[in-house]
């Protein structure tokens, strides 16, 4: 009981996702929809590297095509049965993050952005230019759709739907875990003082590879439902404008929360898609937007909500403390 | 002795900052660091915590070499330190602030929280009382749940002295602990490190309030320009010529320490 | 050998713009320790500013390049007082976010209002001359002299000024130069001032040979930042010799290797000197 109430959000959140398609018989609704909840998990990479360990990467949309191209050349031209590649092309993204990583986090605040954001650039670069394997600015077309498991297919786009509302159920649930736990303490840590976690006693180095790594393979796995979700795949996907995407995506749900990836990308990526004006110019809004909210609101829109929260039971713990006098010591969370 | 160094040097380009240091830091006493500023005490802490590889000579701690080894591992023996500036959380509140204090004593990683192992469990459960006893021990149990940008200067004081108790140290080294606080709350910071000692920890400090290190340390070093200058009890040093040159030398300086 | 010599002269024009738009990103760094990734944004409003200048008022070339650093520079102005002044006690990450968000701000914005159309910019300066056996342009020749001028007259600047050597000042210790009473405010929006001025003279000397669109400062300003990188973050020699280093290299890497990847030499070249240095090239010793 007590399980249910204190996850009721999430529960709530999990049962309108699992009705929405009942409702509603416009396709591109549901499509749209989709897409929001792929992005969503790449952005919960994005925060578990910048949000929580506090090391801003802006190579993730290199990553999330990685993911996307490894899954689209394996089928495509190396035919390989589809579960199979998309176990393979987490596995590939992960192991590149992995060495990446290695480099990469031995460079501190402004170079990793730095550094990270060339990494991105090369991977742009490489996709664009190395057209005999990526097809180029042509693109990949033809990506299938996964294959049936079992008895279930997944051509219609319901079923897709429910195929990654599945993978963002299980991703919520690892960042709930893992955030929650020790380790995700660990990592915040980091991101307070590098130095004072690595004077008690933590191998910075080793935590911050970890969570990078974990990070790249999200944006990985993403990536490979994007490519058999669209069908279709350009290097525009890692272009540098998709990470400053993620990252809008990011701090207006509330970089470093466990919602704010769910709350930003859900809004932003409907907001856009259902005003067709907004696709061109929505960088007008936005750009502002990420600047007011850095100033005003940096932990964004849950951010904002947890804030509010905690100020309100402060409050009401300050008046039960008046009013009763032997205060009760309270443990756990 | 606890902590031995021989001819400790650490050079930053072409500044010597700690230059052919001998010191000792013996168990169960507490040592203290003094000199004017820009001697060098800060950096001496921190190539003994592991943060700056020396240049030139050699670390001991309970006669295993240590010189060698990082910050993280230096921690692991037992060596615990505080920052002049606290680098706590603020945002967060004390409790959390010190549970991570413990996480060097814990195994769990990213596969336990993955499968929510008893492992995780266990361990959570270890920091989390580990967290209540040193907090208890410095005496902030009350301020456990407050955020640490709400509380005053001392308590944040206090509660770094707690993250470091909660790594289980053997020593721990402690840069300017009273910088900041009021006289009256300085007495309770001083109370509470004869309390560390009292209860089998090893205290080495850096300080500029010369009158409280003069009735709180058992041995004093005094660096000046990165080198050791002299050593020995409060008296020995009062009466130190050398020490007295330093600090008048430093003119602003003396007027400070008295 | 003619061909060695049209890419080395070919390398010193582009190491010159190179140049000029690092300086000022080092500038900034220096002084407020931002990476202002909004900083090819300001170069490519400079490049529309004088483009526009000249086209639709008729104006001028050299004219329109003034006007166009009045303007960019006091976009850069706004933006030190607007954004980068309230976030001054914040974390880091969050500078350079709002230097995102400016960034993605002002390209969309220019691309509102100009269109997203690659346009040319027709200068005085096309006549061709040839001497050592190479064969250029004059707006080349113009590139390579200004850039020349406006370092020289920089550091003039910096050294023999009063506000000048405050900047530098600054850009070494900010709390000690604070103390000794420099109006840390006025010296950050000089700089950020300085830092729009020298972009705008970047785009406007450059875009008569390249184009003007509003993705032109993307690359730009990535590979000026592997130039602070290489020549020291904060270094004002550094981004200078930086510069031309990679205007170099990438002349001759297109010359030699395949000009499809040219522009990849500078993120090789960043990605090899983190690797092996992760504090950047002649990184100052830790304090």
């Amino acid at each position: 009981m007590s399980m249910i109430k204190r996850n009721r959000i999430a529960l709530i959140f999990l049962l309108v996702a699992l009705m929405a398609p009942l409702f509603t018989d416009n396709q591109y609704y549901l499509y749209i929809v989709t897409l929001s909840f792929i992005w969503t998990i790449a952005v919960y990479g994005m925060n578990l590297i910048g949000g929580y360990t506090g090391q801003l990467s802006l190579a993730h949309a290199g990553f999330f095509a990685i993911g996307a191209y490894s899954l689209g050349l394996l089928t495509v031209d190396a035919n390989v049965p589809y579960w199979f590649a998309f176990v393979l092309a987490c596995l590939i993204t992960t192991v590149v993050g992995f060495f990446v990583g290695l480099i990469a986090l031995r460079t501190k605040e402004h170079f990793f952005a730095i550094y990270t954001l060339c990494v991105g650039y090369i991977i742009y670069l490489v996709i664009y230019q190395w057209d005999e394997l990526t097809g180029g600015v042509r693109g990949l077309i033809g990506v299938p759709p996964p294959s049936p498991i079992g008895p279930i297919s997944f051509e219609s786009a319901e079923s897709n739907y429910y195929l990654v509302l599945a993978f963002l159920v299980l991703v919520f649930v690892f960042m709930k875990f893992l955030t929650e736990s020790l380790i995700g303490r660990t990592y915040v840590a980091i991101r307070n003082s590098e130095e004072l976690a690595q004077t008690i006693g933590i191998n910075t180095m080793r935590q911050k590879l970890v969570s990078f790594v974990i990070s790249t393979f999200l944006a990985g796995l993403a990536g490979a439902l994007y490519a058999s979700f669209v069908r279709f795949l350009g290097p525009e996907i890692s272009y540098t404008m998709t990470t400053f995407d993620m990252l809008t995506y990011l701090i207006v749900g509330g970089i470093g929360t466990l919602y704010g990836p769910l709350v930003g990308t859900f809004l932003i990526v409907t907001i856009t898609q259902s005003l067709q004006f907004m696709e061109e110019y929505r960088m007008l809004i936005f750009g502002p937007l990420l600047v007011f909210l850095v100033i005003f609101y940096p932990r964004g829109i849950v951010g904002g909500i947890q804030m509010w929260k905690a100020k309100r039971q402060f409050k009401k713990r300050q008046k039960m403390k008046r009013t009763s006098s032997t205060s009760t010591h309270e443990g756990g969370d | 002795m606890l902590i031995e160094t021989t001819g400790l040097t650490k050079a930053f380009g072409g500044l010597t900052a700690v230059d052919d240091v001998d010191v000792g830091i013996e168990e169960g006493k507490i040592t203290a660091i003094i000199g004017p500023n820009g001697a060098g005490k800060s950096t001496l802490f921190n190539v003994i915590s592991g943060f700056h590889s020396s240049t030139n000579g050699k670390i001991t701690f309970n006669g295993e070499d240590i010189t060698k080894k990082k910050a993280f591992n230096i921690a692991k023996l037992g060596i615990a330190r505080t920052f002049q500036t606290t680098n706590l959380f603020e945002q967060a509140t004390v409790m959390d602030n010190v549970v991570i204090g413990h996480r060097l004593r814990t195994k769990s990683g990213v596969f336990d929280a993955l499968l929510q192992t008893p492992r995780l469990k266990r361990e959570e459960r270890a920091c989390r009382e580990k967290a209540e006893e040193v907090l208890t021990f410095v005496g902030l149990q009350k301020e456990s749940d407050r955020l640490v940008s709400d509380i005053s200067q001392e308590a944040k004081k206090r509660a770094a002295f707690a993250v470091a108790l909660a790594t289980d140290p053997k020593i721990v080294f402690l840069d300017e602990p009273a910088a900041g606080v009021n006289p009256e709350e300085t007495g309770g910071l001083v109370a509470l490190m004869r309390k560390m000692v009292n209860n089998g920890l090893t205290v080495c400090l850096i300080e500029h309030k010369m009158q409280m290190i003069m009735e709180l340390a058992d041995h004093i070093v005094v660096l000046n320009q990165g080198k050791k200058i002299a050593e020995g009890t409060p008296e020995e040093i009062q009466n130190n010529d050398t020490v007295i040159q330093a600090y008048l030398g430093g003119g602003e300086e003396a007027a400070d320490a008295h | 050998m003619d061909v060695l010599a049209q890419q080395l002269f070919n390398g010193l024009t582009i190491g010159s713009v190179y140049s000029l738009v690092a300086l000022g990103l080092t500038l900034v760094y220096g002084i407020l320790h931002i990476p202002n990734f909004a900083h090819g944004a300001l170069y490519m409003v400079g490049g529309y500013v004088t483009l526009m200048t000249m086209t639709t008022l008729g104006l001028p070339y050299f004219v329109a390049m003034f006007m166009s650093i009045l303007v960019v520079g006091g976009i850069a102005v706004l933006m030190e007082r607007l954004v980068f002044h309230q976030l001054r006690h914040s974390p880091p990450i969050h500078d350079k976010i709002a230097a995102i968000g400016l960034l993605l701000f002002l390209e969309t914005l220019v691309q509102l209002i100009w269109g997203a159309d690659y346009r040319s910019m027709t200068t005085p300066f096309d006549d061709i001359v040839s001497f050592l056996g190479i064969t250029v342009t004059t707006q080349r020749i113009l590139i390579v002299v200004a850039a020349v001028l406006v370092m020289i007259a920089l550091h003039l600047f910096l050294k023999k000024t009063m506000i000048g050597a405050a900047i530098i000042a600054m850009s070494q210790n900010r709390e000690g130069a604070f103390l000794q009473g420099i109006n840390a405010n006025r010296v950050a929006m000089l700089t950020f001032f300085i830092s729009g001025g020298l972009a705008a003279i970047a785009a406007s000397i450059s875009s008569p040979i390249n184009l003007v669109y509003p993705g032109m400062g993307h690359l730009v300003i990535l590979k000026a930042f592997v130039i602070i990188i290489i020549g020291g973050m904060g270094s004002v020699p550094g981004a200078i010799i930086g510069g031309y280093i990679l205007g170099f290299s990438e002349s001759l890497g297109a010359t030699f290797i395949s000009s499809d990847y040219s522009d990849i030499i500078a993120f090789v070249l960043l990605v090899a000197i983190l690797t092996v240095k992760p504090q950047g090239l002649f990184a100052k010793g830790a304090h």
